[in-house]
């Protein structure tokens, strides 16, 4: 008998938005928890900072560049290789539950097989899909043909209304305001907590797990929808935090004339996008000009999503007691983390787009290795912290090394650090991201290295950079990153190096070139 | 190829989710995997200069028109031509990226139809046609 795997992802959750982390809005005492018997990681950086790619790359191991999926709505191909499908055939049952988004949402021809699953049950057909022998699946919300918004529709027709229309009738990021101040994608939903998204995952997820024997071996990734937008939890829970109460996030300049000096530093497209003249990401509202998000807006903004971070805090907490009841709890590894942030109001931006500085490349990860593998070891089992950089591309290694199986060579990464210097002088090499974007005549490519407190963004020539633009920012003396050293003379040596090694790490291609297929 | 794709209701047999299609006289009703119902007007069909054209009335768009064309290539083969302009733009997307997982796929669906054709005999491929066309008005 091996070590059971609980993988827990939210969706476009910030590392400030946990306890452990110093954050002081949202109460996540079940992740803390983890934290203060597992290991806490300072520095998890994805490898793409929108859902597809950087999904993809935790099912993968490997970097969007060679798994394929640069944008999202590029599907995942079929036959791309899998963890889920390296630990099924090492015998262990596999599930993911929630949010999975591999292949894109938006498809009304239901061609593609995380959409067309729920009209067959769980299983599906041949009886895996990238591994997984059990899928029950939904998103931010009652549409769309996922279990979970059928199963809304079926038992609870009449809460569905209540969420926020993520798509407009031009099948556009819905740009309305609603709650107290208007603010984007905000709504109050009457919807009862139970039948709110969140507690369906973890009701599920716990029943699978009942319905396995005792001595299997399993890995179930629980993927949580939310806090990503829309920020529409359940009204009954929005009072935990009173928005007025919110101080404003320490990103957000609230002068005017501060916030739009710090974008002028930046490459242009952040301006760009502030003043609602280009948006390269479908997911940003088009109609949206995020120059008009107001202080109280960006409060509301932070006090849904710090309520949506409690309930799958409380939810987590659930799954575990579940684990602990069945007597798994100390063979069971749980890593709990996210698939990129969420700007939330730094810089005056909202939502996410090429923009890699920490509101959306600092992600929340913990491991809580099993307690019975960690005794076994010697190991006492108090807080660890790691402050080294780790990519998710790291995970899959990581399920690999506590299933006791050897890392395919198909992955990229390397089993998680439990300790800063474990790798040696040298052995830390930094973690690479990239953003590809090419939607409506909008082409926009970065090419990211974060390594030794530092982190550095090429930009390849597209529709609105040249080629020669570029971010560096020193993490420790600037962590907000407001100060661009991409051009400061004193800098030159180090860009240089770190230009030098981004450029000789690049991942191979994957061949031939995906197809983009749908918006998201 | 021009028998097929140049036929409005054979649609469903290359077009991977749309599983149904009916016609009547110039307007094509296809129901798409989702159990959409899709509303189209046919504007062309030339079978001798082998293009089919179609707007989408509706639901979803605002405008829409799709053209298929087959050029022969005058060695045995031939090239099949797929373009959407659509509003909103995100429609176009999606029809565009069903349309080239369509178009990857024909090649495979007429060696399938032509391996069928060869083992069951004239007879068998008569009554396929005859099984499409009750599909196509069910």
């Amino acid at each position: 008998m091996g070590r059971k795997i609980l993988f827990v992802t939210t969706d476009q959750q910030r590392y400030d938005t946990l306890g452990c982390n110093g954050g002081e809005l949202a109460r996540t005492p079940v992740v803390d928890g983890l934290a203060a018997h597992g290991i806490r990681y300072e520095r998890a950086v994805p490898q793409s900072v929108v859902c597809m790619p950087s999904r993809s790359t935790m099912v993968t191991g490997q970097h969007p560049t060679t798994h394929g999926v640069y944008m999202n709505g590029v599907p995942l191909p079929v036959d791309a290789p899998s963890v889920a499908a390296v630990l099924h055939e090492a015998g262990y049952r596999t599930a993911l539950v929630g949010k999975a988004h591999f292949e894109p949402y938006l498809d009304p021809f239901l061609r593609f097989a995380e959409n067309a699953l729920s009209r067959s049950g769980t299983r599906p057909p041949g009886g895996t899909h990238r591994g997984f022998e059990h899928m029950e699946l939904a998103t931010h919300g009652p549409l769309g043909p996922l279990h979970y918004a059928r199963w809304l529709q079926a038992e609870h027709p009449e809460a569905a209304a209540g969420y926020y229309a993520v798509v407009d009738r031009d099948l556009e990021v819905n740009a309305g305001g609603g709650g107290d101040t208007g603010a984007p994608q905000v709504k109050v939903n009457p919807i009862p907590r139970e039948w709110y998204h969140t507690d369906w995952v973890a009701e599920r997820t716990i029943r699978w797990l009942e319905g396995l024997d005792q001595g299997d071996d399993w890995f179930c990734w629980m993927s949580f929808p939310d806090p990503h937008h829309p920020w529409d939890p359940p009204q009954s829970e929005v009072g935990r935090i009173d928005w007025h109460d919110v101080p404003l996030p320490a990103g957000y300049p609230e002068r005017r004339e501060e916030r739009e000096a710090i974008l002028d530093a930046k490459p242009r497209h952040w301006r760009l996008w502030y003043d609602g003249t280009l948006v390269s990401n479908y997911e940003a509202p088009a109609a949206w000009v995020p120059a008009t998000l107001t202080t109280d807006q960006v409060r509301e903004v932070n006090a849904r999503n710090a309520v949506e971070v409690e309930l799958i805090d409380e939810a987590l907490g659930r799954v575990l007691a579940a684990i602990e009841a069945r007597g798994w709890g100390d063979e069971t590894d749980v890593i709990f983390t996210t698939d990129h942030g969420e700007l939330q109001g730094d810089f005056g931006l909202l939502f996410k787009g090429p923009y890699h500085v920490d509101a959306l490349m600092r992600l929340p990860l913990v491991w809580r290795p099993a307690p019975a593998a960690r005794a076994a070891a010697g190991d006492v089992g108090g807080p660890g912290v790691v402050t080294e950089p780790v990519g998710l591309v790291d995970l899959a290694p990581t399920f690999c090394h506590i299933a006791g199986l050897p890392v395919p060579g198909f992955m990229q990464g390397r089993p998680l650090l439990v300790r800063d210097g474990e790798r040696g002088s040298g052995g830390a090499g930094g973690v690479l991201t990239e953003w590809d974007s090419e939607l409506f005549g909008v082409g926009v490519h970065l090419r990211t290295i974060t390594k030794a407190g530092y982190v550095l963004t090429a930009y390849l020539p597209g529709t609105v950079h040249d080629g020669s633009e570029g971010e560096l920012y020193d993490l420790e003396a600037d962590p907000l990153q407001r100060v661009n050293r991409w051009s400061d003379a004193a800098m030159r040596g180090l860009r240089a190096d770190l230009l030098a090694e981004l450029s000789d790490r690049q991942p191979p291609p994957h061949e031939p070139r995906l197809q983009l297929q749908a918006p998201v | 190829m021009w028998g097929l794709v140049g036929d409005p209701a054979r649609i469903p047999e290359w077009w991977p989710g749309i599983d149904r299609a009916t016609v009547e006289g110039a307007t094509r009703v296809v129901t798409t995997g989702a159990g959409l119902e899709i509303h189209e007007d046919i504007v062309t069909l030339d079978d001798i200069e082998r293009r089919f054209q179609y707007r989408i009335a509706g639901p979803m768009v605002r405008e829409h028109l799709s053209t298929l064309d087959v050029l022969d290539l005058g060695d045995g083969t031939c090239l099949v031509v797929y373009s959407a302009d659509a509003e909103p733009a995100t429609m176009a997307l999606v029809i565009a990226g069903a349309a080239g997982n369509a178009l990857d796929h024909l090649p495979d669906v007429l060696a399938r139809k032509a391996t069928e054709d060869a083992r069951e005999g004239p007879a068998a491929g008569a009554a396929t046609e005859g099984a499409t066309t009750e599909k196509e008005t069910s």
